[in-house]
């Protein structure tokens, strides 16, 4: 009996699937895609202009490939992580926090999030994509990653738990979204569930290979598992802001009247999710004083040494205090101002992240001992190959925002 | 309990007669520590060197968990630089020209009487507590079960290089030739396996610098050098708390 009714079931949802399929989605979609060959012309110019970019960008990455990463990059055996880590880290941290927030919505039910779930879950899965194919590049060898996580799966590694949870939450979202596009909203609000807490997992597990490096006390210690969850919910509000603003832009539209709401409640969550971490930012300088001598060289380094400019400027004024202004003058009403203001913290907050990987590395492993070789703190800066990286990296997600916002239709729900 | 205080003008005359043993122990002992704090900030005091050198040896059930437990003491101040060890490694376990997997250091103590240069040679610790063995996601890099040593399956290596960030003594490069990360694993494919005693550096230090040997054996040199109180031993490093297997002591 179970049996039976348990094949009723998937045989329904079979057929669901299969009528929408037929009918309205799959002509909607063919219909979408006649639409985007007569868009209009800025955008085309825009389209265009960003796939060459991609192209260029795509094509100087695969001859970092052939010449070899340790010629092309310019990590060294004392910096191993340089701005691809730190980029990776960008794109999932971002994909991470558009799917918290507009879990609130769809997942937890809060109506006012509602209207943005589906773009925030399509952009979701444009950016782990576009994060893996950054780590891609990083990683020496790849395809033994995906042969040996399995069947040598070092589980005392957080490189390994992320590495796996990013997986299945890549997988959840995807479902998640072909669900959304279905219209079958409790199988995707499950999917949801699943992805919610498998990305919260995972990004906290990346925060932990830095956080669990004993070696490295400038990382060390259960503050960045945790930051980093906070700062996936600042970057997620930020990401939903650009996207929907942008979107709306492509499209021609505007904004109806919950839409608005949800892009106020999305600006208020993002700024008290800035609010948190200066909180944070705060504490991790005040007690990094007090800490052991390598902890305080790399603060002395990102305070007033070579990393003072990207913390001041980047970080402080565009990442925290400039946005925060913003959005409270904007008072959740002037999208234009709020849009603005999440551009501006997604910039500090890439830099912050890069300051992150890099400043955690730049005390050298034999500094107390006083040692010719290692009197001074060590240095970095990005190759041309890793910049282009990065360069392919954000125009990927450019090109496929833009081409989603057509091929979906401006990602119109029906959520009730 | 309070001891007595020695009263000198009961003696007859000033010399250590009069002392007790018990005395003469602690005396020594504040000694040997102020050596020890003022040798340098990394440094451990080397009285009652076994408990302190592992920083907490009781952890362990028994004292060397491994069997043979392979260990090197270096005789930091009998370094003069020749760097015959690197050339040694190299040539015995193909290093590029763009890594190493031993090294020597030179720290200049402008400051010092006399000589004011001194070399501190550097290599895998193949700790106890490896962070780099924990951190590897494919359990490419292992600490052997029966000697300790800390190996690399290069075949499993992926390349995310956490192990070298993970390592807190510079110990790991990658090789692009064997596409893997590599580090020294003491020689134990090119050498020990094949019933050599020393690793290839150790056999070509001109200096004695390098000692290697079993520290579980009670008669091996390693083991006479550490258990003793009469000079400092130290770790790189302690307070990571990595438990190396790579000593240093100088005289």
């Amino acid at each position: 009996m179970p049996n039976e009714l348990k094949t009723a079931k998937v045989s329904d949802i079979v057929k669901d699937v299969t009528r929408s399929f037929d009918s309205d989605v799959a002509s909607n979609w063919y219909s979408n895609l006649l639409e985007l060959l007569s868009g209009g012309k800025s955008y085309y110019v825009l389209l265009i202009i960003t796939a060459v970019i991609v192209f260029a960008a795509s094509f100087t990455t695969l001859n970092a490939l052939n010449i070899g990463y340790r010629h092309a990059y310019n990590v060294t055996r004392e910096i191993p992580w340089g701005i691809l880590i730190s980029t990776y880290i960008f794109f999932v941290v971002t994909s991470t926090g558009l799917c918290i927030v507009s879990s609130i919505g769809h997942v937890f039910g809060v109506k006012d999030f509602m209207p943005i779930a589906k773009r925030a879950v399509f952009m979701s899965i444009v950016t782990i994509t576009v994060g893996f194919t950054v780590i891609f590049f990083e990683i020496e060898n790849p395809f033994r990653m995906a042969l040996y996580n399995v069947i040598s799966p070092g589980l005392t590694s957080n490189i390994w738990w992320m590495g796996t949870l990013y997986g299945a939450y890549m997988v959840f979202m995807i479902i998640e979204y072909i669900f959304l596009l279905l219209n079958m909203h409790s199988i995707a609000m499950y999917a949801g569930l699943a992805g919610l807490l498998s990305g919260l997992a995972a990004h906290s597990n990346l925060g932990a290979i830095f956080g669990m490096l004993h070696a490295r006390e400038f990382w060390y210690g259960p503050y960045l598992p945790i930051y980093f969850i906070v700062s996936a919910l600042a970057s997620g509000c930020a990401a939903i802001i650009i996207f929907t603003y942008l979107g709306y832009k492509i499209n021609n539209e505007k904004m109806d009247k919950p839409m608005e709401r949800a892009m106020e409640v999305v600006s208020k969550l993002g700024a008290l999710m800035v609010a948190v971490l200066i909180f944070f930012n705060v504490w991790k300088i005040i007690t990094g004083f007090v800490g052991g001598a390598g902890k305080q060289e790399a603060l002395t380094a990102m305070f007033a040494g070579p990393y003072a400019f990207n913390f001041w400027f980047f970080e402080v004024m565009l990442g925290m205090l400039l946005p925060f202004a913003l959005f409270l003058y904007s008072k959740g009403k002037n999208i234009p101002m709020m849009f603005l203001a999440s551009v501006l913290m997604t910039v500090g907050i890439f830099i912050m992240r890069y300051d992150l990987v890099v400043i955690g590395q730049v005390v050298p492993s034999y500094h107390e001992l006083g040692v010719n070789e290692y009197k001074g703190l060590l240095q970095y800066r990005p190759s041309f190959y890793e910049i282009m990286v990065v360069v392919a990296g954000v125009g990927i997600t450019a090109l496929s925002f833009m081409v989603g916002e057509r091929v979906f239709k401006g990602h119109k729900s029906e959520i009730h | 309990m309070r001891k007595d205080k020695i009263d000198l003008d009961e003696f007859e005359k000033e010399d250590m007669n009069g002392v007790s043993p018990m005395e003469r122990r602690e005396f020594l002992k504040i000694g040997l520590a102020i050596t020890g704090i003022f040798a340098g900030g990394t440094l451990l005091s080397a009285v009652s060197t076994m408990s302190r050198v592992f920083a907490s040896a009781d952890e362990y059930a028994e004292k060397y968990p491994y069997k043979p437990h392979y260990s090197m003491v270096m005789r930091q101040d009998r370094c003069i630089d020749c760097e015959r060890c690197m050339e040694a490694c190299i040539v015995t376990n193909d290093v590029p020209d763009y890594g190493y997997r031993t090294t020597i250091l030179q720290k200049d103590s402008p400051d010092a009487i006399g000589q004011k240069r001194e070399f501190i040679p550097v290599l895998c610790n193949q700790c106890n507590n490896p962070p780099c063995v924990r951190a590897c996601p494919t359990k490419a890099t292992y600490k052997d079960k029966k000697n300790g040593i800390v190996m690399m399956e290069y075949k499993k290596c992926i390349g995310c290089k956490t192990c070298v960030v993970a390592c807190p003594y510079n110990a790991r490069y990658f090789n692009e030739e064997k596409h893997a990360i590599d580090k020294c694993n003491f020689c134990v494919d090119t050498r020990l396996s094949k019933g050599e005693k020393l690793t290839a550096c150790a056999a070509a230090c001109p200096a004695g610098v390098r000692i290697f040997g079993d520290l579980s054996d009670t008669g091996s040199e390693v083991y006479r050098l550490i258990h003793q109180i009469e000079r400092p031993v130290w770790v790189m490093r302690p307070e990571v708390g990595a438990k190396p297997n790579v000593f240093y002591m100088k005289g």
